[in-house]
């Protein structure tokens, strides 16, 4: 059942082909990477780092909100503290760390032996470290953005933010975006272009479908706050009036640009979730997934209707009523897709014959958390209710059990699932359920009671609160919830280091499951399949016959990758992968330099561009392709022959 | 919770808006608490029976049920929305022509109020503190003069946002009497965690009273002390900002203090409006509320007395 793709005759050019894929060594070697994995490792240990502060921003809140009336935290820090942490949270954590595991997992998964666009990931990953180190440095010398993380003009406006911290913060959505969109064309051109030959569109699994809505949901999303990001930078800037209501600018208007990027947000964190969810659940219950097709389809109407209920963020600013029912309508409706994903799984789950290990803990932690989120979300699509909640309490309560039993559950449950395939070591199980108990309790002990206590009037981003109005009880029990969450990420931590130094080797595929990912040695070689596998079913190390063909004609001496077509994986041409290359390492220090530049002047744009310019040249400049495969070089579209279809004895496609 | 829950809560309805509201939300929970119930029970036999590795269904009893559920799910769902649609229709059915109508302005950070007359001369101006009568309906015309506020009396209604550039309205009706607090709903800068304000629900005739007293410039001062505290109140930066009728201070961009001494709290209900609060504000407004746009005010004890005396006549 779960034959592994053994390569059928060993021989030289293995050798060749690993040094041909290795990634150079060295600390400037190290900048110079381009493969996936290696990317992706960084990406996902610096998201980790980043939820790691974030996490801590959100420990001084519940210091701070832990009794009334408390004084050790001024409101001017705390300001910044909460808009860091939900700035840190949304857009330097979860949507980066789901994109990182798709930069590390979809080339993988799809059997391709690179990503689409290496140089532009490996320009991603550093503006996204750039963009972050920029947050937290600003928020170090006391400029941390500090008007919430929807950032509402005309608080935003340099009349009522004349420091420099609403800069920081429209700047830092840039430097995310432009990662993130990186990403998201890289993700979507590698699903559809370099898939295992045999992986038709039905045999795709579905966290790689999720990474692929999820993608195109960035593309279009993304743009909306970029607009409204780069028209606050220019009301700021020179004084435009996008926004400015005294110059007959419109405050709204903000609003409906955020929110039209902001709520398609939660899905694009959330969808990601979701595939995690379904490859948990398909491995630990031994089973193909129950109703495929409806849980992809449900992915992709989700994601379309994300982008059809923004106004319930907006249902307090006094819209008419008829509109503010479609939106409730749709908000309500787009429950009908998780739902059926939820019955699916659950299906997947009795029809099985589950084994419960770690990271299935975690998907049973998401079912609870994340249905009583989903049920809260339904209240508050009810716009009498919403104007009641909106802005309380209640709606952290529910945005965290959303997201953190939409995401984060899911997220570590695949850190347990993939540490072995990363690193080639197991984390430990016993510690695995202490990390669970840990933050599952104390996650609800930190956002149950705030229900409560939104409902109780108590509005959210307040510094203090007064202590006749009795909400201090729930609030301390929130505090120490917070402090069993942390306790149990620490907990994880002190396992995962121990794991890498002296963890339990991890087998090719400890869990027994289905996907290519697992159809390689653990950590993946440098070329990801010393052999590239084709795919004769939807979970090929499951269904393949022991003789399926592997992929063979494609060169060891240079970075030869296979091209696919987007239906059914017919392979197409091949194409030659760029070396390893320093430029996008400039191209991203130019271009941070050109954006944190711009903040102080506008000049900046002008003059910074010069050098983002030249970084660009650099890395386009053509080479002849005669000067061999070592050049630094631009992907290299050689349409060459295929060989012929001669199967040789298991080898040919 | 304790006793004090009960002024700033969603669950202690005291007028027709806050309680259709509150039907709804005990219809949600009801309806959330069972579908939860019911979805982690399938999850727990699902795991349970693929645990045991029980013979499993066929997959054609699985697209049966699933089907069952998602039938289920769609219904429940259209009943909300059917459930919640109406809610929004009675909530909003509550125009009259003997409303009451107040403007609300939001500042960084308190609450301008003014009741509106079509007598220029019999309107009303006050700050932080809103007196409706109950049974009569009410409609708060919003908007801000600086940044995004959101006016929110749980125990009445939801909230609304103040938004500079749009004038919006919401009515209400208050149906029992008492003393309720709202709070500024959208984050507004620093000082939003201070933003409240009360709001007394009478009897029509203790509104009429109330509002009639507003109308009532401040009286001239009576004693000595009293003369020597509004000298002191005119001759520093007070009258700068602040308005009292009747005087020469016509200050626009602070609360008009013509009746301060009747309100229930200070500094936009940062504090109780006793004499030991006003004198510890009028000092130094930055220990309680920092950040606020009122200046420290280092009086000579005596000045500080007199202007304390005076201020106790702004009744």
């Amino acid at each position: 059942m779960t034959a592994r793709l053994e390569l059928p005759h060993a021989g030289e050019d293995l050798a060749m082909l690993e040094a041909t894929w290795a990634e150079p060594r060295g600390f400037v070697g190290w900048c110079t990477h381009v493969d996936h994995k290696s990317i992706g490792r960084r990406y996902l240990v610096t998201a980790f780092a980043y939820f790691l502060v974030g996490g801590a921003l959100a420990g001084l809140m519940r210091l701070q909100l832990s009794r009334p009336d408390n004084t050790w935290i001024g409101p001017d820090l705390y300001n910044q503290i909460f808009t860091t942490h939900g700035t840190t949270m949304m857009f330097l954590f979860a949507v980066p760390v789901m994109q990182a595991l798709g930069v590390y997992f979809v080339p993988l998964m799809v059997g391709a032996r690179g990503i689409a666009f290496p140089r532009l990931i490996a320009f991603s990953y550093w503006m996204y470290l750039f963009g972050g180190l920029f947050l937290f440095t600003s928020f170090l010398l006391n400029a941390g953005p500090d008007a919430g993380w929807f950032a509402y003009p005309p608080l935003t406006e340099t009349l009522y933010s004349p420091s420099k911290r609403a800069d920081v913060w429209a700047q830092l959505i840039t430097f995310t975006e432009v990662a993130s969109l990186a990403v998201a064309v890289s993700l979507i051109t590698t699903v559809f272009k370099m898939r295992a030959p045999g992986m038709t569109l039905n045999r795709i699994p579905i966290f790689v479908w999720a990474q692929v809505v999820t993608s195109f949901m960035v593309l279009f999303a993304m743009p909306a706050v970029m607009l409204a990001s780069t028209a606050l930078i220019l009301d700021r800037l020179v004084n435009t009036h996008f926004f400015d209501v005294e110059h007959a600018g419109d405050a709204l208007l903000w609003q409906h640009l955020f929110w039209f990027f902001g709520h398609p947000e939660v899905y694009i964190i959330f969808i990601p979730g979701a595939g995690l969810v379904s490859m948990i659940i398909t491995t630990f219950s031994r089973r193909h997934m129950f109703g495929y097709l409806a849980v992809v389809l449900s992915l992709v109407s989700t994601a379309f209707m994300g982008f059809g209920l923004w106004v319930h963020h907006m249902f307090a600013t006094g819209l008419p009523q008829l509109g503010e029912s479609f939106f409730t309508a749709a908000s309500i409706m787009i429950a009908i897709p998780t739902g059926i994903q939820i019955f699916c799984w659950i299906a997947t789950m009795w029809s099985g014959r589950i084994f419960v290990r770690t990271p299935m803990l975690w998907v049973l932690g998401f079912f609870a958390i994340f249905v009583c989120g989903g049920l809260s979300g339904v209240m508050l699509a009810a716009v009498p209710l919403n104007i009641q909640v909106h802005d309380t309490f209640f709606v952290v309560a529910h945005l965290h059990y959303v997201l953190i039993g939409g995401a984060i559950f899911p997220l570590f449950g695949a850190y347990y699932y993939w540490f072995p395939k990363i690193t080639g070591r197991m984390l430990s199980e016993r510690l695995g359920r202490s990390v669970f108990g840990l933050f599952f309790v104390g996650f609800n002990l930190t956002f149950f009671p705030m229900h409560v206590l939104g409902l109780h009037g108590m509005p959210r981003r307040v510094y203090t609160y007064p202590a006749a109005l009795g909400w201090g009880s729930l609030n301390l029990a929130a505090s120490i919830g917070a402090l069993l969450m942390g306790f149990g990420v620490i907990v994880f931590i002190v396992d995962a280091l121990r794991a890498l130094r002296a963890g339990e080797v991890a087998a090719d595929n400890p869990w027994g499951a289905g996907t290519l990912e697992w159809a390689t040695s653990s950590p993946p070689p440098n070329s990801n399949f010393l052999r590239p596998p084709t795919v004769g079913g939807r979970e090929p190390l499951w269904d393949n016959p022991v003789d399926q063909p592997t992929v063979v004609g494609l060169r060891a001496d240079v970075r030869d990758v296979l091209v696919t077509h987007v239906l059914d994986a017919e392979p197409d041409h091949r194409v030659e992968f760029p070396e390893p290359s320093l430029w996008p390492l400039l191209t991203a220090i130019a271009t941070t330099t050109m954006f944190i530049w711009s903040i102080f002047t506008p000049w900046g744009v002008v003059y910074g561009s010069v050098p983002v310019f030249i970084a660009m040249v650099g890395w386009f400049w053509p080479h002849r392709p005669d000067e061999g495969g070592t050049q630094p070089w631009p992907i290299r579209h050689r349409t060459l022959p295929l060989p012929n279809e001669a199967p040789a004895s298991g080898g040919v496609i | 919770m304790r006793s004090g829950e009960v002024i700033q809560s969603v669950l202690s309805p005291a007028g027709a808006q806050a309680a259709n509201i509150y039907h709804l939300w005990s219809v949600m929970l009801l309806v959330a608490t069972v579908v939860f119930a019911l979805t982690m029970a399938l999850v727990v036999f699902a795991l349970v029976h693929g645990i045991r590795g029980d013979a499993p269904s066929s997959e054609r009893t699985l697209r049966r049920a699933v089907y069952v559920a998602l039938a289920l799910t769609v219904v429940i769902l259209i009943g909300l929305l059917i459930e919640s649609v109406w809610t929004g229709r009675n909530i909003a059915s509550l125009h009259a022509s003997s409303a009451v109508t107040i403007e609300v302005t939001g500042h960084q950070w308190w609450w301008e109020i003014t009741y509106d007359d079509t007598v220029a001369s019999r309107r009303v101006t006050t700050a932080n503190e809103i007196h409706l009568p109950i049974g009569r309906p009410v409609v708060f015309k919003v908007t801000s003069r600086d940044v995004i506020h959101s006016f929110w009396v749980p125990n009445l209604h939801g909230k609304r946002d103040l938004i500079p550039g749009y004038i919006t309205a919401i009515w209400l009706q208050a149906d029992r009497a008492g003393t309720f607090r709202g709070q500024c709903a959208e984050f507004c800068g620093l000082q939003h965690a201070h933003m409240g304000f009360d709001v007394v629900a009478e009897p029509d005739a203790d509104f009429v009273r109330w509002l009639d007293g507003r109308r009532q410039p401040a009286r001239p001062p009576d004693s000595a002390l009293e003369q020597r505290g509004h000298d002191v109140f005119m001759a520093n930066r007070c009258a700068g900002c602040h308005t009292v009728q009747g005087t020469a201070a016509h200050g626009q961009v602070a609360p008009d203090l013509t009746h301060l001494a009747t309100r229930l709290t200070i500094g936009a209900g940062t504090l109780p409006n006793t004499s030991e609060h006003l004198r510890a504000w009028v000092q130094d407004p930055q220990a309680s509320k920092p950040g606020n746009q009122m200046p420290p005010n280092p009086l000579p004890p005596d000045d500080l007395e007199a202007l304390l005396a005076y201020l106790e006549t702004l009744r």
